[in-house]
């Protein structure tokens, strides 16, 4: 019960934090700025900009986007701090100041320099230069990248599942102070913790080291497990379909193996025993590469292929409502990418907790074989 | 490749780095630590239960066999003794009887030979009061010195009705 009140506490309180901010995009958005589509995604280039802007980061939390009577743009969410890294030190405002622009046509001007948000990246403008220009491939000529410390759509989603994490495992820990058997949501929060242990730790990485690494992959199983499902929620998250989340996770299990290899990882994987001396060199090279660039790399283009292919799978299925409509009618349109979107909808549900468990499984599987103590003949 | 790398944001991925160091250590500290270890405490209390439970259940075991032998010894020796106390009885028995033979013959033997000796004495005395009486006879018979034989005879007979074999 007290985790219910306290649940719906901090939900009214987000959407109070949410209402209060929400009518800033209106005002003086798009009179300088009108869309002549009034924003509508009516053809399948539409979809697929559509598609791969969701995909992207974002500076704006939306929740959603829709057009008056008399063409204006409303978008239905809050701003979000931009902060960036550029040649003057670090800079800081609201992504508001971009009136939701995306193709770099607005440009906020901060400590005497020009930025433009051009596909989600906040670009500096060169000195001169007013306006951005592009060459054909639609890339800025007058302007580059800045280092983004933004608190973007995904940190917020990153520090939202934390918290989420935190306040639930740590209200589980709390519970053993008392009883010996958790109640309430820690009975559903046990058992998963167990999973974790006895599955993936205990057998991949053995019975006398595994309990080092139990924070990591119990940390990293269920951040990916409630990001990818937080990114099946109407709430539009993909964090870990952003290559830089996965990037950092993969680092982060390469760097726990790595330093926690044994003199016998090292010596078979620098100098294997029992081959002829020729190959030794070559089978480290492989080795080492196998290691320090395709493990990691298999880890994460794993996650971060899967989480954007049911992303953009499940949006397509749902484009095919305006999509077919030409062909099929409303009705039957709507009824196909209802019906496609929920079959897959329900596989990406079995996908989120896969791509948490194959990630925390590779990963104590190689962190198992750093640690493993072969046997000597 | 391209566009993977285009798309790779620094900025996100510095967050994401601070963000999961500070969010490994916390649930480490507050989550995941005391988690970890009152599941182990729990597990171990289970099973140092059950393998009290399995010593316990053994004892019993033990107990019961010892119980058995105790039993089983005590009816053996109850029937070890029983079958002494027979033996001892039926020793005992046999041992009086043959006493009690012993003594009663001994007894007849004296007795026989008391009224051996009773009798000869008896006898003795008989054959002296038998000579006495036949001296006295004799000696009436003498002294009186009768006429007739028939007066004699009579005298003899009166006299010996007189004296009646005692």
């Amino acid at each position: 019960m007290k985790i219910a009140q306290k649940t719906i506490r901090f939900l009214t309180i987000a959407v109070i934090a949410v209402i209060t901010s929400t009518t800033f995009a209106s005002e003086a958005d798009r009179k300088d700025h009108p869309q002549k589509d009034g924003g509508q995604v009516n053809t399948q280039a539409e979809v697929k900009a559509y598609i791969k802007h969701h995909l992207k980061d974002s500076h704006d939390f939306t929740f959603f986007s829709y057009s008056t009577d008399s063409g204006e743009r409303k978008h239905f969410g809050f701003s979000l701090p931009v902060i960036i890294w550029s040649s003057e030190g670090l800079v800081a405002f609201m992504s508001s100041e971009f009136h939701h622009n995306d193709d770099g046509h607005v440009i906020v001007e901060k400590k005497g320099l020009k930025f433009a948000k051009i596909h989600s990246q906040i670009y500096e403008i060169d000195k001169g230069a007013t306006v951005v220009s592009f060459d054909e491939a639609h890339h800025a000529t007058n302007a580059h990248k800045t280092l983004d410390f933004s608190i973007t759509k995904s940190v917020v989603g990153i520090l939202f599942a934390g918290l989420l994490m935190f306040l639930g495992f740590s209200r589980l820990a709390k519970q053993y102070k008392t009883r010996e058997v958790p109640k309430g949501f820690g009975r559903v929060l046990e058992p998963l913790v167990i999973y974790v242990r006895d599955e993936i730790a205990r057998p991949n990485i053995g019975e006398k080291k595994y309990k080092k690494f139990m924070s990591f992959l119990l940390t990293v199983f269920f951040f990916i497990w409630i990001l990818n499902l937080l990114g099946l929620t109407p709430l539009g998250f993909n964090v870990t379909g952003q290559i830089a989340v996965t990037v950092c996770l993969a680092l982060f299990t390469m760097v726990i193996y790595l330093t926690n290899g044994t003199r016998d990882f090292w010596a078979h994987t620098l100098w294997m025993p029992g081959v002829p001396y020729i190959l030794r060199p070559i089978l480290a090279i492989i080795e080492l590469a196998g290691f320090i660039l395709i493990k990691p790399f298999s880890l994460l283009v794993r996650l971060f292929a899967n989480i954007t292919a049911g992303h953009f799978v499940v949006m397509s299925l749902i484009a095919l409502m305006v999509t077919l409509k030409e062909a099929f009618g409303p009705v039957a349109s709507t009824g196909i990418s209802l019906a496609l979107a929920l079959f897959i909808m329900v596989i990406e549900i079995l996908v989120a907790f896969l791509q948490a468990f194959i990630f925390t499984m590779l990963s104590s599987l190689f962190i198992g074989m750093a640690v493993e103590e072969h046997e000597h003949h | 490749m391209e566009t993977l790398l285009n798309d790779f944001s620094p900025g996100l991925f510095f967050m994401q780095l601070v963000i999961l160091i500070i969010l490994l250590f916390l649930m480490k500290k507050f989550a995941w630590k005391p988690i970890l270890n009152s599941l182990e405490e729990r597990e171990t209390g289970i099973e140092d239960a059950l393998k009290a439970a399995e010593n316990a259940r053994k004892e019993m075991q033990n107990l019961q066999a010892d119980n058995d032998r105790l039993i089983k010894e005590a009816r053996a020796e109850r029937d070890a003794m029983m079958k002494e106390a027979r033996e001892i009885k039926d020793s005992i028995i046999s041992e009086a009887k043959e006493d009690a033979k012993e003594v009663t013959s001994a007894l007849i033997e004296k007795a026989q030979a008391s009224i051996q000796q009773e009798k000869q004495s008896a006898l003795a005395e008989i054959k002296k009061s038998v000579a006495e009486l036949s001296i006295g006879i004799a000696e009436t018979v003498i002294k009186k010195e009768l006429s007739n034989k028939k007066d004699q005879l009579e005298l003899v007979e009166g006299i010996l009705k007189d004296v009646t074999l005692n």
